[in-house]
């Protein structure tokens, strides 16, 4: 059971209070009109699903009922670092590989 | 309280006869009577019932699950693979599979061996065993029952009737589990020498530590040991040790305790056994089990090895022991399983078992050592006792059938590959053997580390830590008595330091550590025979999987050790192959040529041991499964004799049926009364959100599909909700309560999830938009009347709301009073009648229903259910969102394109996807009224709507319907369905071909079926 | 191919059981191959023996990282039914059902496919009108299914508590009796054994590490032991199937997540037939071997890691608790994870790809046993003539660009 730092709580709190709720940084089309349905399809649908290093959304449902971003490897479920709406990771794959965190 | 136990025995008492009359942990003083296959027996306290099975002289405790062989004990703790027995004295009370060598004694323990017809001691199975057992190699199952294809279900029949271990029981659990939470720095697994030098060492750096072992004292291997530590005997020096730890405030020491559980963020479960020791059923007020669920910082893991036996031929036959367990027996419950001991041993460590043996009295027929020259101070030790002892060889085979009657002795080469020379039947009644020691590596499994194979320790240890986890003692291949206890504060040092805490002082004690020659690696004992052809060679004794049998996997293509096991069933016993597996994994690797580095091992899982249903759902069954929801006005109902409907989380009522009533009756009662003159809905359970801030009218713009940039205050508006694919997915009233201010209803099953829906888009898209939600969902009781004597009713009730149709028009709302108490009252209707749905503060809830019913009397204010507001919206066409829609329903599909704003400036959610290719298709399924041709059918929702019934299967399928009622306003069914073009096709005739073999005419139509103006509500 | 049977059995003990064949060869890849499958899992394994059977297409190579069947076919609850709700899921799923019935025999090899029968409870009147909904739509398209009252099921499932009790009272239930449980691993290995026998290489412990494509062509497949050309390639990798197409260049409307198991110890038999509860969150059957399997509902979050969080399986027993209070004081063996693929419609994806000759079967998200000789069956069709079996046309991936999509969350049984 995973143990989430929660960056608007300030605290570790048990995975029982959080929702997972996929790929973070997935912005909505700002002419959504404008887009065909194979850009529409990919918006709504069509995942990155890494094995690794991935940046996902949670929310704190039992908690603050905020929303925030996660970095957590998919394979060893170990987080890297969880950061808040609107903010960018400090740890991405390639930063990792490049021997930086 | 009935009992299983035979009342005709209970006075026969048997000796113990292998009990000695002194040493062991046990009290003689207090004799415990316990019943065995209906024979009752005495043990004492401090037994385990295989300890007290032992001293009785019980060779045979079950059949084995294929052969149906014979078996006996044969180890003495959680590794047992044979002693699997079944537990209870009341049905209620019955427990499956429990291990006897982990089962503590209690007065008036029941027990039942699992297996054997007519009983274990003489198994009819066993003859089938024995006549098919050639017939029966790994995996038979799959190269036969094939034919003919019909006779496999009765085949499977026989199979599954003799397979299976215990029963569950046939009644209720009558006891209770709980749970309890922990955060700790350290967690010591296991409480052996190496765990407690650990702990002690951390509690006394003031860190906050647990201590967990799965026995009911702590000590581990030092609860039998020779040893002695600090110059006391090892019993007695863990005894300091614990009262040392008890003292801390921050120490918690768990016994009869299992940490079972490895999992991610050094998350841990512990499986304490609160009163199993005690009881058949817990005491009064206290839980049986309990799970503690543990956050630790460091995990220090002191789980210690399991001696692994020698696979030999006939190596099952009752009498067949773990050398180490022998030693337990004899030290720790003063029992000497038998009369003669054969000992075969590849290490020294076993020794102890001869001489234990021989220092209780009892006959040493010889050591068989498998190394040609052994040498070392146990050696000696034995020779002097004048044992004998015969190197370079090995017992290959046993004679005997329900016990040990001799031991095979041969001589073997150097590597132990083949046999050498001829043979020696020693006899004896034992033979205890030891292929060296297997670190119990299950735990740092459970968290994905492969364990590396150590060819100096000869066995597998832990990988690298996938956690902050530290090893101490056997558990990573550390062995000798010093060692093992300054590997304990080695451990406890690096955690301290990570934790930043100060080193305490701990001193190591003294100990004596005899001079040791290097162990043999040897996981099979030839015989003069291939494997192929010897007689049974046992590896896995749960499951009887044979050496013979792995070998043939092997040769037929199973080279992956999974693929073994999974072949075999190795390992898949209750004990999980803590005996078998590695002796399993280095038979494949031989036969494929491969060492066992090259072939690895498969991987445990949780549970180290098994843990109780129960005990993992703790009070989360039965009453407290889930959270029930009630309305403030929850217990007028009750005594109302309302049935009631799960709706989410919430009992509502479905109907109130009068004495004598019918559902129907009373739905039909309701609703009439509704149209007639006034009928009353607890309708609380609506979702309601508080949406306050300068944001708030746009967020609802972007939200809902229709248009909310003019809504006044004190207006109200219904709106839909799709999600980003077009799709409906809630629905309700909005109302503007102050320019920026609003409240929104949404269904109640959906409030959650719109609440949720509604802080996503704030969050992550929108947070420009200055907007706060609040639930307001149990704040609020919602009495809705509807009828046309609705109005003449409140107003008896509230003298500062104007009433007036036409200052108080429908989609209206004002605040007041209404029965004194300060109120919400919204115009709006969900029935078509003249309603208003009054919203005052829940803990007003009831006072104003009964004012309302005090004064509703002359009207016959009749409370409506579920049900009936069920009838009275289907009469209207109002649909319900998740009965008429299924998530593949857009607005125009449900005729309500009046609700989708056209020209709203803002791109709305699910605008973009209700307009993808497959979402303007003309064929699209479409919501529309359903008429049957015989006015007297209701068509069940659910039906099928098809062209043509005589069509062949697969019919082509037009859609179905979504709701369908009677309704006693007018005399006939009413029914919407989602019908394919369905708004193009009105006064079409469909079928609906019903399971029970009626097919039923309808008559596509409007979905309005009341008053299609409207005109009863704008009155 | 050496025949099975119980004759055969009774022959090969008198010769110790010495000279039974390999089920399988372990060949050295060729160079080039006319089909190659990546990943030999249960679909990938039926896909070439059915490409091989059917098809005649035996220069065929499957290639499996691990061994044979050890992903999600190793890790299931293994239980086979075809009462799907939208047409088309139900004429996919039920080729499958016909394929089970007979598969012991068309493979001779015994996947001891055993027709006990699968229960859906209800228990609101919610899930009774989609029980209707479910059992009507099956009728129509030939999918015998049954709708039980609470007195019924009491009587068919006596383990089961139907009683007022209950936190939510079972009130009825549909019930596929044809539906059942198979032996997960034996359908593996029997596939392997006939593909192999047919002359498919089935290559193990090699992976596949990329897709070489021109001009957004396949050309055949790099792997741990170098390039394999093939100018049809079938991917068949479940969970993995996102980091597959990541490798080929495109992306996947799926997302892998773990899907927790567990078994009790084995008991004597309690339970003949599977029992589902979509509302308590919890599924239920009992092996041949007298275990308790019992399925968990998926973890939330992405995850490789097969393994999944312990709060999953607590709702789980809690749910197993309630539904069987008799359960309560057996005890839990082993649990374990598998990791799946799902899809947002929660039905799989049979579609070409935008690399030319490259296809995947992928996204059967909780439910992919079940559809094994089915899913390898249309599959092979596809790959043979290059282009959708009908039964797989509409699980393309334009469904998620034009709308068309196929909602089975309702009858896809675990909670997504």
């Amino acid at each position: 059971m995973l143990h989430i730092y929660c960056p608007y709580c300030g605290e570790n709190r048990d995975q029982d209070e959080f929702k997972a709720k996929g790929e973070a940084h997935i912005s909505r089309p700002l002419d959504p009109m404008g887009c065909t349905d194979q850009q529409w399809g990919d918006y709504m649908f069509f995942r990155k699903n890494p094995r690794g290093v991935h940046h996902e959304m949670w929310y704190h449902v039992a908690g603050c009922r905020k929303f925030f971003n996660m970095t957590r490897d998919t394979v060893t479920y170990r987080i890297y670092e969880t950061y808040k709406m609107g903010e960018q990771p400090s740890v991405t794959a390639e930063s990792l590989a490049g021997g930086q965190s | 309280m009935s009992t299983v136990s035979s009342k005709k025995s209970a006075s026969r008492k048997v000796a113990q006869s292998n009990r000695l009359t002194r040493g062991g942990r046990i009290n003689r003083n207090k004799p415990l009577k316990f019943s065995y296959n209906g024979k009752t027996y005495e043990g004492f306290e401090g037994d385990t019932l295989a300890s007290a099975l032992l001293a009785n002289g019980v060779d045979i405790i079950g059949r084995s699950f294929k052969y149906s062989r014979p078996r006996g004990i044969f180890a003495a703790g959680a590794e047992e693979p044979n002693a699997i027995m079944q537990l209870g004295a009341t049905e209620a009370t019955q427990i499956p599979n429990v291990r006897a060598t982990q089962q503590e004694l209690f007065d008036g323990l029941v027990s039942n061996s699992v297996n054997g017809w007519p009983n274990a001691d003489t198994d009819l199975m066993s003859y089938i065993g024995k006549a098919g057992g050639k017939m029966m190699p790994p995996g038979f199952y799959y190269k036969t029952f094939m034919y003919p294809e019909s006779m496999w279900m009765t085949y499977e029949k026989y199979i599954r009737k003799a397979a299976g271990l215990g029963r569950a029981p046939a009644e209720w659990d009558p006891d209770t589990y709980d749970k309890m939470n922990h955060h700790c720095d350290v967690l010591v697994v296991g409480a052996g020498p190496a765990g407690l030098m650990a702990a002690l060492t951390a509690a006394r750096a003031g860190a906050r530590v647990i201590i967990a072992d799965e026995q009911q004292e702590f000590g581990g291997s030092l609860l039998h040991s020779a040893d002695t530590i600090g110059g006391l005997p090892a019993a007695e020096w863990v005894k300091g040790i614990v009262t040392e730890l008890q003292r801390y405030e921050d120490v918690l020491l768990l016994s009869r305790a299992t940490v079972n559980g490895y999992h991610d963020h050094n998350f841990l479960t512990i499986h304490e056994r609160r009163t199993d020791h005690l009881t058949d059923r817990a005491p009064l007020n206290m839980s049986r089990q309990r799970m503690h669920k543990v956050r630790a910082e460091w995990v220090i893991l002191a789980t210690g090895a399991h001696e692994r036996p020698l696979v030999y031929a006939n190596n099952d036959v009752p009498g067949n022991m773990l050398a180490s367990a022998v030693s337990t027996y004899i030290r720790r419950y003063g029992v000497v399983p038998g009369n003669k001991l054969v000992l075969m041993t590849t290490n020294d460590d076993a020794y102890q078992t001869a001489l234990d043996w021989k220092l209780a009295g009892r006959d040493v027929v010889a050591i068989v050592d498998t190394r040609a020259n052994p040498t070392g101070a146990l050696i000696e030790e034995a020779r002097k006792l004048g044992i004998r002892l015969i190197p370079g060889s090995a017992v290959i085979d046993v004679e005997g059938g329900k016990r040990v009657h001799g031991a095979v002795c041969c001589s073997i080469d150097a590597t132990g590959s083949k046999v050498t020379s001829g043979k020696e039947v020693l006899t004896c009644d034992t033979i205890a053997s030891s292929g060296g020691w297997s670190p119990v590596v299950h735990l740092s499994c459970h968290t994905g580390s492969r364990p590396v194979w150590n060819d100096e320790i000869i066995g597998f240890v832990p990988g690298a830590a996938k956690e902050q986890r530290l090893c101490a003692g056997a558990v990573h291949g550390v062995y000798g008595l010093g060692k093992v206890l300054e590997d304990g504060v080695n451990a406890a040092q690096q955690a301290v330091a990570a934790l930043k805490l100060n080193q305490p002082e701990v001193e190591l004690p003294s100990t004596f550590e005899p001079v040791k020659s290097p162990a043999m690696a040897l996981f099979y004992v030839p015989h003069v025979k291939p494997v192929s052809r010897a007689p049974k060679q046992f590896v896995d004794l749960q499951n009887d999987v044979t050496a013979g049998g792995i070998a043939l996997a092997t040769r037929e293509g199973f080279e992956s050790i999974e693929h073994v096991k999974r072949y075999t069933a190795m390992g898949f016993g209750t004990d999980q192959g803590k005996l078998g597996n590695i002796n399993g994994m280095a038979i494949a690797a031989m036969t494929m040529g491969k060492t066992i580095a090259e072939t690895g091992t498969t991987i445990f899982r949780p549970n180290y041991t098994p843990v109780t249903f129960g005990a993992v759902a703790g009070r989360d069954a039965g009453h407290l499964f889930d959270v029930k929801r009630f309305t403030a006005m929850h217990k007028w109902h009750v005594e109302q004799g309302a049935e009631f409907e799960d709706v989410g989380q919430w009992k509502r009522p479905w109907y109130y049926p009068k004495a004598g009533e019918s559902m129907h009756d009373a739905v039909n009662r309701e609703s009439k009364a509704v149209r007639d003159s006034v009928g009353i809905l607890d309708a609380s359970t609506l979702g309601k959100i508080d949406i306050q801030g300068p944001g708030a009218r746009e967020f609802l713009n972007r939200i809902y599909t229709n248009a909310w940039a003019k809504l006044d205050v004190g207006k109200c508006r219904y709106g839909l909700m799709c999600h980003e694919d077009g799709m409906v997915f809630d629905d309700g009233v909005t109302s503007c309560l102050g320019d920026n201010h609003f409240l929104m209803t949404t269904t109640t099953g959906g409030a959650a999830g719109v609440m949720e829906w509604l802080e996503l888009w704030h969050q992550t898209e929108w947070p420009e938009l200055e907007v706060y939600f609040t639930s307001v969902t149990d704040h609020w009781s919602t009495l809705t009347i509807s009828g046309p004597n609705s109005r003449k009713l409140l107003a008896e009730l509230t003298s500062d709301i104007d009433l007036d149709k036409d200052t108080f028009k429908f989609m209206d709302w004002r605040a007041g009073t209404v029965a004194g108490v300060p109120a919400r009252v919204f115009r709006i209707s969900f029935t078509g009648e003249l309603s208003y749905e009054i919203n005052v503060q829940a803990n007003y809830g009831l006072h104003v229903w009964e004012k309302l019913f005090e004064h509703g009397a002359k009207y016959n204010l009749t409370p409506y259910g579920t049900e009936t507001m069920h009838v009275l919206r289907a009469e209207k066409g109002f649909i319900i969102v998740g009965q008429d829609t299924d998530g593949s329903v857009t607005p125009f599909d449900l005729n309500m394109g009046w609700a989708v704003g056209k020209n709203k400036p803002f791109s709305f959610l699910g605008q973009r996807g209700m307009q993808r290719e497959d979402c303007v298709r003309d064929n699209r399924k479409q919501l529309v009224g359903l008429k049957c041709s015989d006015s007297s059918v209701v068509l069940p929702e659910g039906a099928q709507l098809v062209d043509n019934p005589k069509h062949p299967v697969p019919v082509p399928m037009l859609g179905h319907v979504t709701s369908s009622y009677y309704s006693p306003n007018l005399g006939h069914g009413v029914a919407m369905a989602l019908i394919k073009g369905g708004l193009s096709r009105m006064g079409d005739k469909v079928y609906a071909p019903l399971r029970d073999g009626r097919v039923i005419e309808a008559e596509i139509c409007s979905s309005v079926f009341l008053d299609p103006k409207g005109e009863r509500q704008n009155v | 191919m050496q025949r099975f049977s119980g004759f055969g059995l009774a022959k090969h003990a008198l010769s110790h059981h010495e000279n039974w064949q390999r089920m399988w060869r372990n060949p050295t890849p060729k160079k080039e191959y006319d089909v190659i499958i990546v990943g030999g899992g249960g679909h990938g394994l039926a896909t070439a023996y059915y490409l091989a059977k059917e098809h005649g297409i035996t220069n065929v190579a499957v290639i499996e990282k691990g061994w044979l069947g050890g992903g999600n076919t190793a890790r299931n609850t293994t239980i086979v039914r075809s009462n799907y709700l939208w047409d088309e899921a139900a004429h996919l799923y039920e080729h499958s059902m016909k394929l089970w019935e007979g598969l012991s025999q068309d493979l001779n090899y015994n996947v001891m496919f055993s027709s006990r029968g699968v229960y859906h409870l209800c228990h609101t009147l919610h899930d009774l009108r989609e029980g209707e909904r479910l059992v009507h739509a099956n009728l129509l398209n030939g999918i015998p299914n049954e709708m039980l009252d609470k007195d019924q099921v009491a009587r068919e499932i006596p383990a089961l508590n139907c009683g007022k009790n209950a936190r939510y009272p079972v009130m009825g239930a549909t019930v596929q009796r044809r539906g059942g449980v198979a032996r997960h691993d034996a359908v593996a290995w029997g596939f392997a054994r006939g593909a192999d026998a047919l002359g498919v290489d089935l290559i193990q412990q090699t992976e596949v590490i990329g897709f070489r494509q021109s001009n957004g062509v396949i050309e055949g497949v790099e792997t741990t032991r170098g390039f394999i050309a093939a100018p049809v390639v079938g991917c068949v990798t479940a969970g993995n199937s996102g980091v597959m197409a990541q490798q080929a260049g495109f992306r996947l409307p799926l997302e892998s997540h773990p899907l927790q198991a567990l078994v009790s110890e084995p008991i004597k038999p309690v339970l003949d037939c599977v029992v589902m509860s979509n509302h308590v969150h919890g599924y239920v059957s009992q092996s041949d071997k007298g275990d308790l399997v019992i399925g968990a509902g998926i973890d939330g979050y992405n995850g490789y890691g097969q393994r999944g969080s312990y709060n999953t399986i607590e709702h789980t027993l809690s749910a197993i608790v309630e539904m069987f209070p008799v359960f309560s004081r057996v005890r839990m063996n082993r649990q374990w994870g598998g990791i799946v693929d799902t899809c947002p419609d929660a039905c799989p994806i049979i579609s070409a790809t935008p690399v030319k000759g490259l296809f995947f079967n992928c996204g059967w998200g909780t439910g992919g046993f079940k559809a094994t000789p089915g899913s390898g069956n249309v599959f092979a069709a596809t790959l043979a003539k290059r282009e959708a079996h009908p039964l797989a046309k509409p699980f393309s991936m334009d469904r998620f660009y034009s709308g068309a999509l196929i909602d089975e969350h309702g009858a896809a049984g675990v909670a997504h």
